[in-house]
């Protein structure tokens, strides 16, 4: 069992875990990446500026998914052509780990799904391919070469060395979705669906003048 | 991080000029109203993404900057762009305004002739389908009917946008109409976005967005406006069939009521002499009851030929009489079409409210005068007191007069909607096209 907190190995200062499977985080003074081994804490990078934010969501929001609290508890920041957009990292209470996307102030919320068969390579990707995945028929709509910009908090696993990631749209006949994560072998898949923004209750938002 | 995020502005970078950010940093471009650049906002550089030229400015009907009330949450007008189809060398233009709210994103609003849409884009794939042999599409369980296919380009653009917008850009739209929602699907390159609306009128967009003036009203049906028509032709056919029900029931009644008690019944032989009428007048027989109607029925062994029948029902006590005249004729042959018949070897005829009392028939047949000596043999038969339909006919095609109106009305609507469309059953000149 991991402990919930250490001392930054930089600065020494003492980084708490909010979140007790976080496998990454960020030291709030000195900016350096941290990730849990055991016991130990390494200093893997320095987080880099993110984008100027536009987001209504911030770390420690507060929210309600299918009848269950969580808290937004980091965050993986992209940029692609057509803008950029944020993957929250969200913490259920009990426990579960998720993700809620922001773009442009279009939300969802998704989760990881074990694929029933390898996925293909990416360039085997072309638009229109269907999957069928948890009963659902999905296409590729889109594939989209994004520019990974920034980390903020606690996340799930290791993720401060990427440059270019590859990720493939999923579109259903429903608001359900699904997104190839290329970034990693073997690639990752989530499932999620598109979420109306009042329907996740969410507290603690940042706050915009005049708004 | 508590510091409330601020809108900001900034310096065209061509002209200098200020440019007013709305979209707190969710717009990707922006337009400079003074020199007509659209500057990507996308980035600290600010780089131009196009400068362009209009022959003329267009005033949005929605001042930028405006906020209003849709779905219970405020937004922000923050963009508008023209953008124009070509149908047959001529150019519809159609006006589109980029609402904001920082919270719950971006949607639009659409106006043409009057007639406006509150848009959202979606994040699903409606299928595109076949309904009734026609293309359509279906998203969560409704089908929407395809409506018209066109390459739509930007025209004018002013304010912000949620993409690096351009004046000139091109995209394939397709709308698929369930009124009062409609379906978008719009390709650029090789990427397609659907989009979903749902009709407003004018009023209540001026009322949400508090306009001070009146919108200019709508001209024309457009392809998702509910008809005003919509549930009526069903309604008005569902209570006509009610008051059928009821008529029929009505008239199932009275024709218990009724004695339809046959009080004469005689076969009769007639031969055309050369000249005079010869008449005849049968026994006497009792017509009993209320004052009622008598109903006379003629039958003729007539084939090819005709008989006129002088009728008097006459009351024997007073003299009274009832005098009417029957034309009887049965004709048939074959020609090209087949076989053909016309008229009928019998006849009846309704003598309405004929008092109680003892009656006789006097009958004076006439033939055709040309073949003297043909004859014919025919029965008549008096029935009292039987039931009278005719009213109840007329009550039957009133009844459907108002279903039929509403139908029709119904059906002209629909029909003028779909004249906008690529389904229009005819529209100048295509028709050569298509019986080529």
């Amino acid at each position: 069992m991991s402990r919930r907190s250490g001392a930054c190995p930089q600065c020494g200062a003492t980084i708490n875990f909010k979140f007790s499977s976080a496998v990454q985080t960020i030291c709030e003074y000195c900016r350096s990446i941290l990730v849990r081994h055991d016991v130990d804490l390494e200093k893997v990078g320095v987080a880099a500026d993110l984008p100027p934010d536009v987001s209504p969501i911030q770390l420690g929001t507060e929210g309600i998914f299918g009848n269950k609290a969580f808290w937004v508890a980091g965050r993986i920041a992209y940029q692609y052509d057509l803008g950029g957009w944020n993957e929250w990292h969200i913490v259920f209470n009990d426990g579960e780990s998720g993700w809620l996307s922001d773009a442009q102030a279009d939300y969802a919320i998704s989760f990881p799904f074990a694929p029933p068969a390898p996925l293909p390579a990416c360039s085997e990707l072309i638009p229109g391919r269907p999957f069928q995945f948890d009963n659902t028929r999905f296409e590729v709509t889109t594939l989209t070469k994004a520019f990974y910009s920034g980390v903020e908090g606690e996340l799930p696993f290791e993720y401060w060395d990427k440059e270019e990631v590859l990720f493939a749209d999923l579109r259903s006949a429903s608001s359900r979705f699904g997104t190839i994560d290329y970034s990693e072998e073997p690639p990752l898949l989530f499932l999620g669906q598109a979420v109306e923004f009042d329907s996740l209750r969410l507290k603690n938002l940042k706050e915009f003048e005049g708004w | 991080m508590s510091t409330p995020v601020k809108a900001k502005a900034l310096n065209c970078p061509n002209c200098g000029g200020t440019v007013q950010l709305r979209g707190l940093g969710q717009a990707l471009s922006a337009v400079c109203i003074q020199c007509l650049s659209i500057i990507d906002t996308s980035s600290a550089e600010l780089r131009i993404i196009q400068q362009f030229k209009v022959k003329e400015r267009v005033a949005p009907l929605i001042p930028l900057g405006t906020r209003g009330k849709l779905h219970g949450a405020d937004y922000e007008a923050i963009g508008f762009q023209t953008r124009q189809i070509m149908v047959e060398g001529t150019a519809y233009e159609w006006r589109e305004y980029v609402l904001f709210n920082p919270y719950k994103g971006f949607r639009y609003l659409s106006e043409y002739d009057g007639h406006w849409n509150d848009i959202k884009p979606l994040t699903g794939l409606p299928e595109r389908v076949s309904h009734q042999g026609k293309p359509a599409a279906t998203w969560l369980g409704k089908t929407y009917r395809h409506f018209q296919n066109a390459d739509a380009e930007t025209t004018y653009v002013m304010g912000e946008f949620p993409w690096k917008v351009m004046v000139g850009e091109r995209a394939i739209t397709d709308d698929y109409v369930a009124p009062p929602d409609m379906l978008s699907s719009e390709k650029t390159g090789s990427e397609v976005n659907w989009s979903h609306g749902v009709y407003m009128a004018g009023e209540q967009v001026r009322a949400a967005f508090s306009l001070p003036n009146p919108l200019p009203p709508s001209r024309g049906v457009f392809a998702n406006q509910p008809s005003p028509h919509a549930g009526k032709p069903g309604s008005a056919w569902r209570t006509a069939v009610l008051l059928w029900a009821a008529l029929a029931m009505v008239m199932f009644g009275s024709s218990l009521l009724m004695g339809q008690k046959e009080v004469f019944k005689q076969m009769f032989t007639f031969t055309q002499g050369s000249r005079g009428e010869p008449s005849l007048v049968t026994g006497a027989f009792d017509l009993d009851g209320r004052e009622t109607n008598v109903e006379l029925s003629v039958r003729t062994d007539l084939d090819n030929r005709w008989a006129y029948f002088n009728f008097a029902l006459i009351n024997e006590k007073t003299g009274q009489a009832y005098d009417f005249g029957r034309e009887v004729s049965y004709y048939r042959g074959r020609d090209s079409d087949g076989d053909w018949t016309e008229g009928s070897s019998g006849d009846t005829v309704l003598i309405p409210s004929v008092p109680a009392g003892r009656y006789y028939l006097r009958v004076e047949p006439e033939m055709d005068p040309s073949r003297p000596g043909q004859s014919m043999r025919y029965s008549l038969t008096l029935r009292r007191d039987v039931p009278w339909n005719l009213p109840f006919f007329v009550a039957f095609i009133l009844i459907a007069i108002p279903a039929i109106l509403i139908t029709l009305r119904s059906a002209g609507f629909e029909s003028r909607r779909w004249a906008e469309s690529d389904y229009a059953p005819s529209s100048s000149g295509d028709d050569e096209d298509d019986d080529e």
